[in-house]
């Protein structure tokens, strides 16, 4: 019997030695030698295809695996040269002609032509396939109409091969922001022939973004695709610009969990994390040589109100609650200094614009707003609901201001917190009184957040409707001859919202990562954006002295 | 001397000493008795937050975040300078609420139906403990998973799901009661008396299984707090602004580096109010000696 | 004993079907649809959409052709992640589940069932009560408390153990095993203990004794089969609280298993996904229980002897 016991014994220390023992080398390590970068990238991507995908893991795989017309440097956000090595764009800016780099090709070694722009486009724009940034597209002339299905000729679409390098855009009106678009993702070009080979072009489900299927045309090629645990892509023998990589393969591991996340990156299983769980950044902030990285994102956090129901129907309601918040408050203590408070939509020095600033943190002036509207000091308040979709840090955010208003309004505030695709139901059916939304940007202009709040728009759920705004912003705009005519204007038509108040912005986003020092190309910008080609690791780096 | 009055005595006979036995037996073990104290400490508490808490509920404090445990804040703060002591006592309320509440929903529901199946027997009961069978083998849990996240999340829904989970067993006991307890001689006085069944089954049945039933249902509150801490801990439990100690210790595990006793403390309330059910109803089983009655 | 096995078998059946109906129309009840998402769709794209996803035919149509393709093994497309089949997410997750589950039924198997037996030779004394009060720890300590203590303190001020993922560093199972396995571990303790106290006080056994048999000899030969029944019986009950335990201990560890796929797919609407492995797991859950019911009675002899021996 005891020796039974001291044998078990003996097996468990074994099997505990053992497991200690053979810690490996770190993913860092190996991939500084092999030349891999290992990217944290938050959620598990959900499609490979660049006109059915929507999400920012996705954005990263997909600008590893495809190239756009154009390309955006990472330290200047300027278009360049990609698919495109050229382009002329007309007196009145309406019509773009790209010349094809006869060098690009997919990476399957077919040349790529104009024709591939004109079918990828039509596939985008096609109502079957359901595409969610059909819209990214609107600007050129009859897309709109084709993808609502009022159009179907998509001859008849301002888009045209001119012969097979020489691709020809004709836009509704000069849009200065277009060869960012050509960055995005879903107007990227797709293999006709490989998506053919699997069913049709408005198919959503369909196996050619599989590994042993797919061809991509960008720096890197689809190499494995473990589900939930990694993705890995190889460098293009067939990328027209590979002798500018340095990267041999790139590693895409889901860390949903910001917090293990952060984990994974101190005991260096990662080069790069896609974000920074808020309680660890005090500590990273304090740390000399700081792998923490944080800038100005292109992106806002507010809540929309609804200003068709009582009591946030009242112009002054909406400006109390507004005012009561103590937005550095907010930003210093629960957010850990790490955003800027916003008083507007727009995000500041957006192309060099900056949206107005109507109001302060006003306690006194709230109050005196409040009571205004009939409910002095509180009194008669039928109670308000705020909606957020569930997630700790919005909760974090949520709770501090329920406090702020019942500390300077003396009002009630429940809270509830819905899961997303919950969520997103009641904000589309404008089933809410407040509710928490983020907006970032598409691409870097003013239009971007601007145009969200015409009357009707999908994404305006706030029951805002002013033709005023509408003509400043659909009309007017698109139609200004110089830049800065075209900020002024935008500005007017951002001072007539937030008259309105219809949002309480709260802060600018920035975004944060974790970055391994042996990591360079990567600089921050506006649009968090990264450009593989750019990017490099050490493989000399060392640590310096005993483990971080 | 009328026909209760008759049964009664014939029970008698059978049944008070048992209660005195089990509890000099149950004061023995000292174990049981310490998480008897315990439980009524936590109970006592929860009853009287409202006004023995240090601190109110929502008072933040955000330029002091979340701090460990000080003079003024025995158990430390929250990151938005809350209490947590507080936050303990309050989340103590819904956790101990949702335990005796679920469970009672349990017991109701099971007693019912494992005392009506055991007594009529034959056909009936055949189906009501198939249709037990059917259930017992359902994967409960993603049907929690799934109700909570499509009827949304509210306290009454979670207690109705915890309770329909729980019922079978008390009802399977129940039903093994009363087919051994319906051979005994107090219930032919009584058939032959004339009383109805339903008289029969609650005023007489139910009483004489206490036992097992009082066990059972020790042992199910523990489970019906971890399963509420469970959904909570995924995010389908207690919503915010309300508290409970699984909704704590979610929230302290996801900064447990930085603030250990967000977690360590919610843990040890968690951990030590099972603890005393569990050692308490182990002791109420032995003090009854329920396992004997295997039958 | 065939009669049983078929008896069991044939009741399975009305289970799962209840099981595919109430979830097939549970989860269409649910506001907010696979389609939603931050960008709103314009009401064609919407349209286009469900159309593909056959989510514009009524209701039961929708049912009858689930039936249909479910009768074939094939469980649909998932709605979050175009381009897969259902039957692909559950292949990728369910042998990652399986095997921490596995592996947490061994360590609960292993520490509980030695522990129970240890208590049980000894029952009222020291040797009886520390394993005892250890497996009560286990029972109330809930997985979600113990995953990250564990982490904290062997994962994180220790550094001995990895604390996230599943195969890819060596060592990474060892954590989530034992926080699964735990709470498993204290019941079969328990049980072992009841199981074993009872037989090792029944005649033969002190027969055994008497006739001056090593203690192991006794304890192996002769009590272990009848006083692990108990523990055995518990094996299918234990198996579905398993799986649902991995829910908590997958989302801890960051475990591509299958119990995370399915809180996130009832979190995402994925309506196939959700269906999918709800009948996966309910018919696996099934084919437990009659296997750990065949088994406690070919293990009870007296049970054997009622079936006319197999």
């Amino acid at each position: 019997m005891h020796s039974m016991i001291v044998r078990l014994l003996l097996l468990v220390a074994a099997v505990a030695l053992l497991a200690s023992c053979g810690r490996g080398e770190s993913n860092v390590a190996s991939g500084n030698r092999a030349g891999i970068l290992h990217f944290g990238n938050g959620s598990e991507p959900q499609s490979l295809d660049p006109h059915v995908a929507t999400g920012i893991p996705e954005h990263f795989i997909i600008h590893a695996l495809f190239e756009g017309l154009t390309v955006k440097n990472p330290y200047t956000l300027e278009p360049e040269p990609g698919v495109a090595s050229s382009w002329d764009i007309s007196e009145d800016g309406r019509v773009i002609t790209f010349h094809i780099n006869p060098e690009a090709r997919w990476s399957n070694g077919d040349p790529m032509t104009a024709a591939d722009y004109v079918w990828s486009w039509q596939r985008l724009l096609s109502p079957g396939l359901g595409s969610e940034y059909a819209y990214m597209l609107f600007p050129v002339k009859n897309a709109q109409a084709f993808n609502q299905g009022k159009m179907t000729d998509f001859g008849e679409v301002g888009v045209k091969a001119l012969d097979k390098l020489t691709l020809q855009v004709t836009l509704n009106e000069r849009t200065p922001y277009f060869l960012q678009l050509m960055d995005h993702y879903s107007t990227f070009a797709v293999h006709r022939p490989t998506i053919e080979k699997f069913g049709n072009a408005s198919d959503r489900y369909t196996p050619w973004t599989r590994v042993e299927n797919m061809v991509s045309n960008g720096a890197f090629r689809l190499r494995d695709w473990q589900l939930y645990r990694r993705l890995e892509v190889e460098k293009s023998d067939t990328y027209w610009d590979r002798d500018r990589v340095k990267l041999n393969g790139i590693v895409f591991h889901p860390t949903e969990n910001t917090v293990s996340e952060e984990r994974m990156f101190r005991v260096g299983q990662l080069h790069y994390t896609a974000s920074v769980p808020l309680g660890k950044i005090p500590v990273y902030q304090e740390m000399a040589d700081t792998p923490y990285r944080q800038a100005p994102y292109i992106g806002t956090y507010y809540y929309l109100i609804n200003t068709l129901q009582a009591p946030t129907d009242k112009l002054k309601v909406r400006q109390a609650l507004s005012m009561a918040i103590d937005r550095e408050s907010l930003n210093r203590n629960v957010l850990k200094g790490t955003n800027i408070p916003a008083y507007s939509i727009t995000p500041p020095d957006t192309l060099g614009y900056f949206p107005p600033r109507l109001f302060s943190h006003d306690v006194a002036r709230a109050r005196e707003l409040l009571a205004e509207a009939g409910y002095p000091n509180g009194e008669g308040w039928p109670g308000l609901e705020l909606t957020y979709n569930t997630s700790e840090d919005h909760r974090k955010v949520a709770v501090a201001l329920q406090q702020m208003w019942k500390d300077a309004l003396n009002i009630d505030v429940t809270l509830t917190n819905q899961e997303w695709k919950v969520y997103l139901d009641s904000i589309t059916q404008m089933n809410f009184q407040i509710a928490r939304r983020g907006w970032i940007g598409d691409y870097v202009d003013p239009n971007s957040f601007l145009d969200l709040f015409i009357t009707g728009g999908g994404n305006n759920n706030t029951g805002f409707a002013d033709p005023r705004y509408d003509d400043l912003v659909l009309r007017q705009a698109p139609q200004a001859a110089t830049d800065e005519a075209r900020l002024a204007i935008f500005h007017e038509a951002e001072t007539l919202l937030m008259e309105q108040m219809p949002i309480i912005p709260l802060y600018t986003y920035t975004s944060k990562h974790l970055v391994h020092p042996s990591v360079s190309g990567m600089p921050p910008n506006l649009m968090d954006s990264t450009n593989f080609k750019y990017v490099s690791l050490d493989q000399d780096w060392r640590p310096a002295g005993a483990g971080n | 001397m009328n026909t209760e009055a008759i049964v009664d005595i014939a029970r008698a006979e059978q049944g008070t000493s048992l209660w005195q036995d089990a509890w000099l037996r149950l004061r023995k073990n000292h174990l049981a008795v310490l998480g008897l104290a315990i439980l009524v400490v936590f109970i006592v508490i929860a009853l009287l937050t409202p006004w023995i808490a240090p601190y109110s509920y929502q008072q933040q404090n955000l330029e002091l975040g979340a701090s460990g445990p000080s003079a003024a804040h025995w158990l430390g703060t929250d990151i938005f300078g809350r209490d947590l002591m507080t936050q303990i006592m309050y989340g103590g309320r819904v956790s101990l609420a949702v335990g005796f509440i679920a469970t009672a929903v349990a017991l109701l529901i099971g007693v019912t139906w494992g005392a009506v199946a055991g007594y009529v027997g034959g056909r009936t009961d055949a189906v009501m403990m198939r249709m037990v069978d059917i259930l017992y083998a359902l994967p409960f849990m993603i049907f929690i998973v799934l109700l909570t996240v499509v009827f949304g999340r509210s306290m009454l829904l979670l207690f109705l799901a915890i309770g329909a989970v729980e019922w079978l067993t008390m009802a399977r006991i129940m039903r093994g009661q009363v087919q051994s307890l319906r051979q005994m001689e107090f219930v032919e006085a009584a058939v032959s008396l004339g009383l109805s069944p339903a008289t029969l089954i609650f005023r007489h049945l139910v009483p004489n299984a206490l036992g097992p039933i009082i066990v059972y249902t020790t042992l199910t509150i523990p489970n019906v707090m971890l399963l509420e801490a469970f959904l909570s801990f995924l995010g389908l439990g207690i919503q915010p602004p309300q508290t409970s100690w699984g909704l704590l210790i979610s929230y302290g595990a996801e900064t447990m580096e930085e603030y250990p006793w967000l977690l360590i403390f919610p843990g040890v309330a968690l951990t030590l109010a099972l603890f005393s059910l569990n050692f308490l109803g182990d002791g109420l089983r032995d003090a009854l000696d329920v396992r004997g009655a295997k039958d | 004993m065939w009669r049983f096995v078929g008896m069991r078998l044939l009741q399975a059946i009305p289970v799962i079907l209840v099981v595919i109906t109430v979830t097939f129309f549970l989860v269409r009840v649910a506001p907010g649809g696979p389609f939603d998402g931050e960008k709103a769709v314009t009401r064609e794209v919407k349209a286009a959409l469900e159309a593909q996803y056959k989510l514009d035919l009524p209701l039961f149509q929708q049912y009858t052709a689930y039936l249909g393709d479910l009768a074939q093994g094939d469980l649909g497309p998932s709605f979050k992640y175009p381009g897969r089949s259902v039957n692909e997410l559950i292949a990728a997750g369910f042998p990652v589940t399986a095997e921490l589950g596995l592996y947490a039924l061994l360590v609960a198997l292993g520490i509980g069932g030695l522990a129970g037996i240890i208590a049980a030779l000894r029952p009222n004394t020291a040797q009886d009560y520390i394993p005892m009060s250890a497996a009560m720890i286990g029972i109330c300590m809930p997985s979600f408390l113990l995953g990250p203590l564990l982490v904290l303190v062997f994962g994180i001020h220790l550094d001995w153990l990895p604390v996230s993922g599943w195969g890819d560093i060596p060592g990474d199972k060892i954590l989530p095993s034992i926080t699964l396995g735990a709470g498993y571990a204290a019941y079969i303790a328990r049980l072992g203990r009841a199981g074993m106290l009872e037989v090792l006080s029944q005649d033969y056994i002190r027969t055994a004794r008497a006739k001056g048999l090593p203690q192991w000899q006794v304890v192996l030969k002769h009590s272990l089969r009848g006083g692990m029944i108990p523990v055995v019986a518990f094996l299918g009950p234990a198996f579905a609280g398993l799986l649902a335990g991995s829910f908590v201990v997958e989302t801890i560890f960051q475990i591509p298993g299958l119990g995370r796929f399915y809180v996130q797919a009832a979190f995402n609407r994925d309506y196939t996904m959700i269906l999918g492995t709800t009948v996966f797991l309910s018919v696996l859950i099934v084919f437990f229980n009659l296997l750990s019911d065949i088994l406690a009675a070919w293990m009870n002899p007296r049970l054997r002897a009622q079936f006319g021996g197999q």
